[in-house]
């Protein structure tokens, strides 16, 4: 028997959470009406950061598969979203949904390569596939080599012709892009395929003599994953309008600072991809001024974690208190 | 061999460690809706056994027929999907799901049907196994006993053909091990095909219609219950081993 007071309780939860995201997400797609530039730059860059680590938390913390080569995505939409507009003429707006195409498409041929790799061996695996792909991107000399290419003046024109507007649309590209990561990783959470994943993470024994395909769950979230990678690579680059395969291919940008927030924060719980994002960013900004020592930090902390909380910063808070920010719990 | 009859038929099984032969040349059959007993001593293969018929693990040596059909080459999620479930000795429970989760997984994904569709039977396997009341808890906060419970309760859910029960008994009080037996029989009586390993030998032998004994991968008996109980060989093994549990 649930009473008045429980029923209240159970969905007054919810809805607060729910209200608090909206004024949230308002306050953000508002910003370039009260916040300065550099604000801007540092809220997308955050967003973008906050999508890829929930991105590779759905990946290594719930598929079981550690990629170390999320930068092979990343990088591949943002030269895909270069090379359409610059020599095939393309508007960025046209672009960007052919980078989350070609990046998807590159994860389905790595796929039945790379997942006869196991453990440390596909990490391994993952990481010469995404080295592969940065040489093969540094030689094409019609794409500026080593030194990389900017994005073509018509094709910046072609976002929109005032500069104001033209950077509050990219704003809202890569922000919308990653609430839309954030969102549809937690909608996959709550749908059937969420719920063989997260029996995926648990148990993979139990999943697979319970009738789960463990190859499929794999290969689906791989490539669905790499695929908003690309997508967030465009925008990514599209924003800083240059690219260059040493920044486009960056293992440390895209993926061992993405592993390190998501380790920190709670590796196989949304929440702690999200948790993990905020600190990583509130260290970066608060030792900004002490050159690389945040990395120290952070590198350290993520051991610590590792050693004392497999499940994170918030695995501690789930366990001791019973939070959860975004429920995904099935209730009979 | 009536091989059109059998609900399941393993023919020649055999699988090694290195040099450790755990299965040797295991055959047998069971006739749909039969209850077969498994006993013998602590790493005679009965385990073993359990993964080659599922699938968990491929033999190096024999064949197996479900329903008429030749299963060897397929996997453990197809097998799943035919009808055979199994309960893992040692509980394997998907730990960060509520109980009611991991009901549901079983009652989605062996039938490959939808979450809503499954809800009944998911529900319907934890009050038959009595976890109902702790069906919002996390399975990795169950003591051992209850994740036992939950190995039985998913195995159910998956509404299976063929159930294969991986040492359930152990540890119940008497009370726990007459509602056990009672709902082990209620299954049977609904028509599925029961495979059980168990020391606990009273309780097995209130259920089962065949008796087959392991020792060192190898079958060294099968018959029914009775004979099987009375023949040296079995007594040699069971001498002292399990003294109280052949009574009761
Ligand atoms: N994956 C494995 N690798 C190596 N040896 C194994 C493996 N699995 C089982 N064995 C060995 O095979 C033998 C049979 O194991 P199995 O678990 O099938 O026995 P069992 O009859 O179920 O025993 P118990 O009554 O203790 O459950 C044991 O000696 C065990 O150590
Ligand atoms: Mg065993």
């Amino acid at each position: 028997m649930t009473t008045l007071a429980e029923t209240t309780k159970r969905y007054a939860r919810p809805d607060a959470r729910a209200l608090v995201a909206l004024l949230l997400v308002l306050a953000v797609v508002a910003a370039p009406f009260w916040a300065g530039r550099a604000e801007l730059r540092l809220f997308s860059e955050f967003l973008s950061f906050l999508a890829l680590a929930v991105l590779w938390n759905l990946l290594a913390g719930y598929a079981g598969l550690l990629s170390v080569g999320q930068q092979a995505f990343v990088g591949l939409g943002g030269y895909a979203l270069f090379v359409l507009c610059a020599h095939a003429g393309l508007s960025p707006y046209l672009a960007i949904p052919l980078a989350i195409v070609a990046a998807g498409a590159l994860a389905a041929v790595f796929a039945p390569l790379l997942f006869r790799l196991d453990g440390a061996y596909f990490a391994v695996g993952t990481w010469v596939a995404a080295e592969t792909v940065l040489l093969v991107f540094a030689m094409i000399p019609a794409l500026g080599g080593g030194a990389g290419m900017s994005l073509p003046a018509a094709s910046v024109k072609a976002i929109a012709a005032g500069k104001e507007l033209r950077e509050s649309i990219i704003f809202w590209l890569v922000t919308g892009l990653s609430l839309a990561t954030l969102l549809g990783a937690y909608g996959l959470l709550r749908s059937r395929a969420g719920l063989a994943l997260m029996a995926v993470r648990d148990n993979r024994l139990a999943a697979a003599s319970l009738g789960i395909d463990i190859w499929r769950t794999r290969f689906v979230t791989y490539v669905i994953v790499a695929a908003m990678s690309g997508g967030l690579g465009a925008v990514i680059f599209l924003q800083k309008l240059r690219i260059s395969p040493s920044a486009a291919f960056s293992l440390n940008d895209w993926t061992v600072m993405v592993i390190f927030a998501v380790v920190i924060g709670g590796i196989g719980r949304l929440e702690g991809a999200v948790i993990g994002a905020i600190l990583y960013f509130l260290l970066r900004e608060m030792m900004a001024d002490l050159g690389a020592i945040y990395l120290i930090v952070l590198g350290s902390l993520a051991i610590l974690v590792m050693l004392f909380s497999r499940k994170g910063l918030w695995g501690l808070v789930e366990t001791r208190f019973g939070w959860s920010l975004m429920p995904t719990e099935r209730k009979p | 061999m009536m091989q059109s009859t059998a609900a399941i038929e393993a023919t020649g099984l055999s699988k090694s460690y290195g040099a450790l032969a755990v299965t040797r040349d295991v055959s047998f059959a069971l006739e749909p809706g039969c209850a077969l007993g498994i006993i013998g001593p602590n790493g005679a293969g009965k385990t073993t056994l359990f993964n080659l018929l599922t699938g968990a693990v491929r033999p190096d040596a024999g064949s197996i027929r479900f329903a008429g059909k030749d299963i060897s080459p397929t996997d453990a999620r197809a097998r799943c999907r035919m009808g055979i479930s199994r309960s893992f000795q040692v509980p394997q429970p998907f730990s960060g799901l509520t109980v009611f989760e991991n009901a549901l997984v079983a009652a989605t994904f062996a039938q490959g049907i939808s979450e809503q569709a499954a809800r009944p039977q998911a529900e319907d396997a934890l009050r038959r196994t009595g976890l109902w009341p702790k069906t919002a808890k996390k399975a990795g906060e169950l003591g051992l006993l209850d994740r036992k419970r939950l190995e039985l309760a998913r195995a159910i859910a998956t509404a299976p053909k063929l159930l294969l029960l991986d040492e359930i008994a152990g540890g119940l009080t008497d009370a726990e091990c007459v509602e056990l037996i009672q709902l082990i029989r209620s299954i049977k009586e609904s028509g599925v095909t029961i495979i059980w390993i168990e020391h606990v030998l009273h309780a097995l032998l209130s259920i089962v219609d065949r008796v087959m004994v392991l020792d060192f991968g190898q079958k060294i008996a099968e018959g029914e219950p009775r004979d099987i109980m009375q023949s040296p060989e079995v007594a040699a093994i069971y001498l002292g081993l399990d003294g109280e549990n052949t009574h009761a």
